[in-house]
């Protein structure tokens, strides 16, 4: 059933898509094999849409945007999060307005602090922790599962040499000390 | 004009993209399709398996059998601080190749030779359900395969991503998650050396009476056995029978436990390092120079204990985090994170005991 629920948005949206000004034309692709690994991975940052989820999102001028002043800082420790509505029919999800709080079937995930601070991101990490994350879809490569709506099953296609150009970026970006709260269970195992 | 989804970075960087009006709305709904999709799939999407490349490693056997387990000169072994799995009963053994012996020159760290091979059975209510099979390439790396044992008697190599949802079983959870490859270099390559449960303080001969869920059987080898016969050399002398330095035989049992059921993620030598917080006993080297739980802040806050800050608080287990992850049977929380649906309670009870007798400073074994 959720599976039918589904497609209904994805053909909404994509008809409102079709109602919209087609976007300028986006300025040069870079070529791909004269970037440094951090440019590469900037890039990569960029086009993997990080920021769509890492970056807390805010009400702008023009409609909700990434705040950059907490590019890729994650969930923002200061906005403690409510209990999430009760799912109703077809409605399993809910999200933040920053979009960094996502809460469903798997409970309430909170995106992680990508930004190189020492004790609350990835500050101590190595690449090797980043790809092992990445691979295995958990938290240090074998600790907790990431969780939705991370989409690592599909970044784990990359190239080690795309994810350690992504870490390299990662670790270029301003460290930003903000603590994300750890994962919540689902209502059902809470209620236990 | 709309911010880009761009940190500051050098001037060199490249330009970046602009996002189309509806940006947002279709991130929102990519996350959407994720999350649902996460979630029919118990929020663990398979990944596609990689085609194997021309050169690439020969699998393991399709069944057990043809592992070598009936034919080679097995020596069995049972490590006295035993990893904890829902209650399953186990058997291990280890085949090393003829003329070969084991180097612990490095004496937390052994190095096996090529063609190592060790098995390691588990079983509910009596009935084999899965056997764990590692190998020794040529090439220093190591092959995993889990074999899960069917109604038919034939153990049959589990697909690469395990069994998550678990084949069921008499006993503990009901049911028994097979690992994946992935669960399977998590837990064994978190240190330089994969072999876990075949080590120096796990086959001591000094054996903690106090140790939960231990069980020596009189096939079983030591360490002393091991040099005395030639299958391990280059171990100092003063090292055969090791034993963890603690003030109580509870403390002893409490390291004991975290080092076999921890360490091998949480130690000073692997991926995991940068934590600073090491579980793992370590005979051949200075221990670490800071307590690593005594007082430390966790990273993990508990989303509903916001009063647990360190790993451990010394006289107060409620108050740390160490024991509610080892509590947790939360996909999110718990510890270790894979291998386990229920929560080793008499574990927990000992590591509870120890931390509320802790004198609030001092925790011998994880201190110079």
């Amino acid at each position: 059933m959720t599976r039918h629920a589904i497609i209904p948005l994805s053909l909404l949206l994509l008809l409102l898509a079709g109602c919209q000004e087609a976007p300028a034309p986006a300025e040069a692709a870079p070529a791909i094999a004269t970037l440094s690994p951090v440019e590469r991975g900037q890039y990569l940052v960029d086009v993997g849409g990080c920021h769509d989820c890492h970056t807390p999102w805010t009400m702008q001028e023009n409609g909700p945007g990434p705040d950059l002043t907490r590019a890729l800082s994650g969930h923002p420790a200061d906005l403690e999060m409510p209990d999430p509505p009760a799912p109703v029919g077809p409605w399993i999800v809910a999200s933040a307005a920053t979009n960094t709080a996502h809460a469903g079937p798997w409970g309430v995930s909170f995106t992680a602090n990508l930004t190189p601070h020492d004790e609350t991101g990835l500050g101590t990490w190595t690449t090797e922790t980043f790809i092992a994350t990445i691979r295995n879809g958990r938290h240090m490569g074998r600790g907790r599962p990431l969780l939705p709506p991370m989409p690592y099953f599909n970044y784990a296609k990359a190239t080690d040499e795309d994810l350690a150009a992504i870490f390299a970026y990662l670790q270029t970006v301003p460290a930003i000390d903000n603590r994300v709260p750890s994962p919540r269970p689902p209502r059902l195992a809470q209620a236990q | 004009m709309r911010p880009s989804p761009t940190a500051p970075t050098p001037a060199t960087a490249p330009a970046p993209l602009r996002p189309p009006p509806l940006r947002a709305a279709f991130a929102l709904y990519v996350c959407g399709a994720a999350l649902v999709l996460g979630s029919l799939t118990a929020c663990r999407p398979e990944v596609t398996a990689p085609v194997r490349a021309p050169g690439a490693p020969k699998p393991p056997p399709e069944r057990l059998e043809d592992t070598g387990l009936a034919r080679a000169a097995l020596l069995s072994f049972s490590p006295q601080y035993p990893l904890w799995t829902d209650g399953a009963d186990k058997r291990r053994w280890i085949a090393l190749p003829p003329g070969t012996s084991i180097d612990a020159s490095d004496p937390d760290d052994w190095r096996f030779p090529p063609g190592t091979r060790l098995w390691k059975e588990f079983s509910f209510g009596g009935r084999p359900v899965e056997t764990r099979y590692m190998e020794a390439r040529s090439d220093g790396s190591w092959s995993y395969a889990t074999y899960v044992h069917g109604e038919d008697g034939v153990a049959r190599r589990a697909p690469d991503r395990g069994v998550p949802e678990g084949v069921p079983v008499a006993g503990g959870a009901g049911r028994h998650v097979i690992p994946g490859q992935a669960d399977c270099v998590s837990c064994h390559e978190g240190r330089p050396s994969p072999v876990l449960g075949f080590s120096l303080l796990q086959l001591s001969g000094d054996r903690d009476p106090n140790a939960p869920h231990a069980a020596f059987g009189p096939e079983d080898v030591s360490v002393a056995a091991l040099v005395r016969t030639g299958r391990l050399r280059r171990l100092p002398p003063t090292l055969v029978a090791p034993r963890v330095e603690a003030s109580s035989p509870t403390e002893r049992a409490a390291l004991g436990y975290l080092h076999g059921n921890c360490g091998g993620c949480h130690n000073d030598v692997g991926p995991l390092a940068p934590l600073g917080m090491v579980l793992a006993q370590s005979f051949g080297r200075p221990r670490p120079v800071q307590g690593t739980l005594l007082a430390r802040e966790s990273r993990f806050r508990l989303w509903d204990r916001p009063d647990a800050v360190h790993r451990v608080h010394a006289g107060e287990p409620e108050r740390s985090v160490l024991l509610h992850r080892l509590r947790s049977r939360d996909p999110n929380t718990q510890m270790p994170p894979v291998g386990s649906l229920v929560a080793d309670e008499e574990a927990a009870a000992l590591l509870e005991r120890w931390i509320r007798d802790l004198p609030g400073g001092r925790l011998v074994g994880l201190h110079n």
